[in-house]
């Protein structure tokens, strides 16, 4: 893994340029999720000190926010983490076949999630400007939503490489980082529609 | 484990022309770290003359107020986010894998990803010296309203590359954070357990734990700063239904832990060398190591009492009084362990000894006056002025600074193979502990005066202090002399270094001078015996005795 520098091809041969040293990389993306969530942590706590402090939260002429389309939205994101975890098991059944299947199903639930997003976004009365409730409400649908994008990124890298033959020895942490990635993405949204939609 | 004969010709010294390149080597990027942070030290460096040549007379008469107010704003950007973490991250990429015998970072690309992103966005600050209206002037803190005025209403501005910098050094700082943490918890050698694991990688892995944790809400925060200032929201607007005040936690919440951060890994120093140069095993080894992460629970409920004065309701004045306080309890604890580990030992007044015992006295009072500073009514009494200004630069160049050319002047023979010559080091240790105590004492007189920081004229009855202070920070100038004459001259051609040239006990020591590229490669020994067994004779490793005459062979073959 070391070797690069144009010295390493006079040393001696080591062994260990053979197999390589243990791979980490699931350690490393935990570790990355943990310090990610604190961003949202920072969003959330701001949002929540903007609205208690604030005298009129919602800007003049806008009622609130319609929960339904949301919520329906919302279905669709949390069963997407349903079907990612039968991919997956059917991934370690060795059924490939029916692991990409249901991994390009939850490509395509998230997808809806994106659109329904957007639609919403397109309906809405007010903008990013409009006071601290549009500054935050784009805010943190905006940054939730680019990791959903992300979130479906990796998986489609994920769907690619398990086509390379006898890669899911190695695509292995791949799949479970990405599945993290989703399973995270999907709990902070419950708190977002929770902050956003149901605290009236 | 079975040791194989050594090869009998060493190979060729590898070209220094792979400090320029992206390498994935650690130790070429340590050094790469290091030689880039003092370049930014030398540009910060020529800032703070500035500042003090324009404060050494009452009159705003050297640089116009709004040019003064980029140079104090950059001066500080420059010195915590190019110098100060690019440093300690390039001791930490030279010291983690040989201290813990890993053979390179857990993930070499990142490493050299994070490694160039700081030349990148060391670039855009400088540069925004030279968009219309200047660099960024609302301080390093770039508190709102001041930060998120645009008189002259362009896109590109001081304020928005500012905080795009601090953005990618953000970026930079997570992607180095998850390699340490990962490199310390997953590559540590046979046999080294947590408690036998040298306290530099106890205070490294406590350090970027607070990283991973306070940084991104610095980066929340900047991005709705970087809202308001562009896009017209107004989180941080008060006419907007925002709130300044929001930013203040955000901001601190990240840059309070960032001086543990910073010193956490100067305690590491301090607890290496003080057992090297006083052949004593370091006193309560456990309760040291631990501390660290005491330190980093506290540090992380501390933040508020950086704005006692912004408006925040008294119960939450009371109880980050409390916290603040109590954190003076496990830095306690480790200024003692070093007291005890110097009491009756054999001391070696060494370069690094010299900065290591000049660094713990300025911090001994740099942390008196930090007490001070968390008491409510003294904070009200003295907040923003010369005080503050005072206390921090005794925390971060009286004693991190000092720690880290302690560290720079220790490990410089282990990784370049040559020794710094002792005189130029002495001279410079000399006067940096003057140059710092003339320069930032009398910013406490001055504060309790009611000098307030960040002005370009004063009222004449601060004048004396200010012209003492100046010539200190003069002297501070003079003194990086010798010291980039000591690390220019000895680097080329200074005295080969043995593997072992301070007789210390660690991993980093069983190694060649340099060490080759994996370190022990295939060879990690294993190890037996908790760190700094100074006087008892105890190996540190399993065929210790052996390892070493094959070094010292190899030396004498050379």
């Amino acid at each position: 893994m070391t070797s690069t520098t144009p010295l390493a091809g006079s040393a001696p041969a080591s062994p260990e340029a053979a197999h390589g040293h243990a791979n980490h990389n699931l350690t490393g993306f935990i570790i990355f999720l943990c310090s990610e969530s604190v961003i949202f942590l920072a969003f959330f706590s701001g949002y929540a000190i903007l609205r208690t402090s604030a005298l009129d939260w919602l800007p003049p002429g806008v009622e609130g926010l319609e929960w339904r389309t949301p919520l329906v939205n919302t279905a669709v994101l949390i069963s997407s983490s349903g079907t990612m975890v039968l991919a997956e098991q059917f991934k370690a059944r060795e059924k490939l076949w029916l692991f990409r299947g249901f991994w390009l199903l939850t490509m395509a639930m998230g997808g809806y999630f994106l659109v329904g997003q957007a639609v919403e976004w397109s309906g809405l009365a007010f903008g990013f400007s409009s006071g601290t409730f549009g500054g935050t409400f784009y805010l943190l649908t905006g940054f939730h939503g680019l990791h959903v994008a992300t979130g479906i990124l990796l998986m489609a890298i994920m769907l690619v490489k398990s086509f390379i033959p006898g890669n899911y020895t190695g695509g292995e942490q791949g799949v479970q980082a990405t599945s993290l990635f989703w399973h995270f993405v999907d709990v902070i949204w419950i708190i977002l529609f929770l902050l956003l939609y149901v605290w009236r | 484990m079975t040791i194989a004969t050594f090869p009998p010709e060493p190979p060729p010294p590898p070209s220094w022309t792979r400090y320029l390149g992206f390498s994935t080597d650690a130790k070429v990027i340590g050094i790469q770290y290091i030689v880039t942070a003092f370049f930014f030290f030398l540009i910060g460096g020529l800032l703070a003359m500035v500042i003090r040549g324009e404060l050494i007379t009452p009159a705003a008469d050297l640089v116009d107020r709004s040019v003064y107010n980029g140079i104090y704003t950059m001066h500080g950007t420059i010195m915590l986010f190019l110098f100060i973490f690019p440093v300690l991250n390039g001791l930490n990429n030279l010291l983690i894998p040989t201290m813990i015998g890993a053979p390179d970072m857990a993930f070499p690309r990142l490493n050299t990803a994070a490694f160039w992103l700081v030349p990148v966005f060391g670039t855009l600050l400088i540069a925004s010296f030279f968009v219309p209206g200047g660099p960024a002037t609302a301080g390093w803190w770039s508190y709102p309203p001041v930060s998120i005025q645009n008189p002259l209403g362009h896109l590109i501005n001081g304020e928005s590359m500012w905080i795009l910098a601090v953005a990618l050094s953000g970026i930079s700082s997570i992607m180095g954070a998850v390699n340490f943490v990962t490199t310390i918890l997953r590559m540590r050698a046979p046999g080294m357990g947590f408690f036998r694991m040298p306290v530099f990688c106890w205070t490294a892995l406590a350090a970027q734990s607070l990283q991973l944790i306070g940084l991104p809400a610095l980066t929340g925060g900047a991005v709705m700063l970087l809202m308001d200032l562009s896009f017209g929201t107004s989180f941080y607007r008060p006419e907007g239904g925002g709130d300044p005040v929001l930013y203040q936690h955000f901001f601190w919440f990240y840059s309070h832990p960032a001086v543990y951060v910073i010193i956490l890994p100067v305690f590491g120093i301090f607890s290496e060398l003080f057992p090297v140069y006083s052949r004593k095993p370091l006193f309560g080894y456990v309760y040291v190591a631990v501390a660290s992460f005491i330190i980093v629970g506290l540090g992380l409920i501390v933040w508020v009492h950086h704005f006692f004065s912004s408006g925040v309701p008294q119960w939450m004045r009371d109880l980050f009084m409390a916290t603040t306080m109590l954190i003076a309890v496990p830095t306690g604890v480790k200024v003692f362990a070093w007291l005890g580990t110097l009491w009756g030992g054999k001391l070696r007044l060494t370069t690094p000894m010299l900065f290591c015992i000049g660094g713990l006295v300025n911090f001994v009072f740099a942390g008196i006056t930090g007490v001070m500073l968390a008491t409510v009514p003294i904070d009200i009494h003295v907040s923003n002025t010369y005080f503050v200004v005072g206390h921090f630069h005794y925390v971060i160049y009286g004693a991190a600074v000092m720690g880290i050319f302690a560290a720079v002047y220790h490990w410089f023979p282990k990784f370049t193979g040559r020794m710094p010559y002792e005189g130029l080091g002495k001279l410079h240790c000399l006067l940096t502990f003057v140059g710092a105590n003339l320069n930032f004492l009398p910013m406490h007189p001055l504060g309790l005066m009611g000098m307030p920081r960040r002005v370009s004229s004063y009222d004449p009855e601060f004048a004396f202090w200010n012209v003492i202070a100046s010539l200190g920070a003069f002297l501070l100038g003079v003194s990086i002399i010798p010291f980039l004459l000591n690390m220019l001259s000895s680097w080329i051609r200074g005295p080969r270094a043995t593997h072992n040239p301070w007789d210390a006990i660690g991993l980093e020591w069983l190694l060649p001078s340099p060490p080759p590229e994996d370190n022990f490669g295939e060879e990690v020994p294993t190890v037996i015996s908790r760190p700094y067994g100074y006087g008892s004779g105890e190996p540190l490793v399993e065929h210790q005795a052996e390892i070493e005459r094959r070094l010292q062979l190899q030396e004498a073959a050379a």
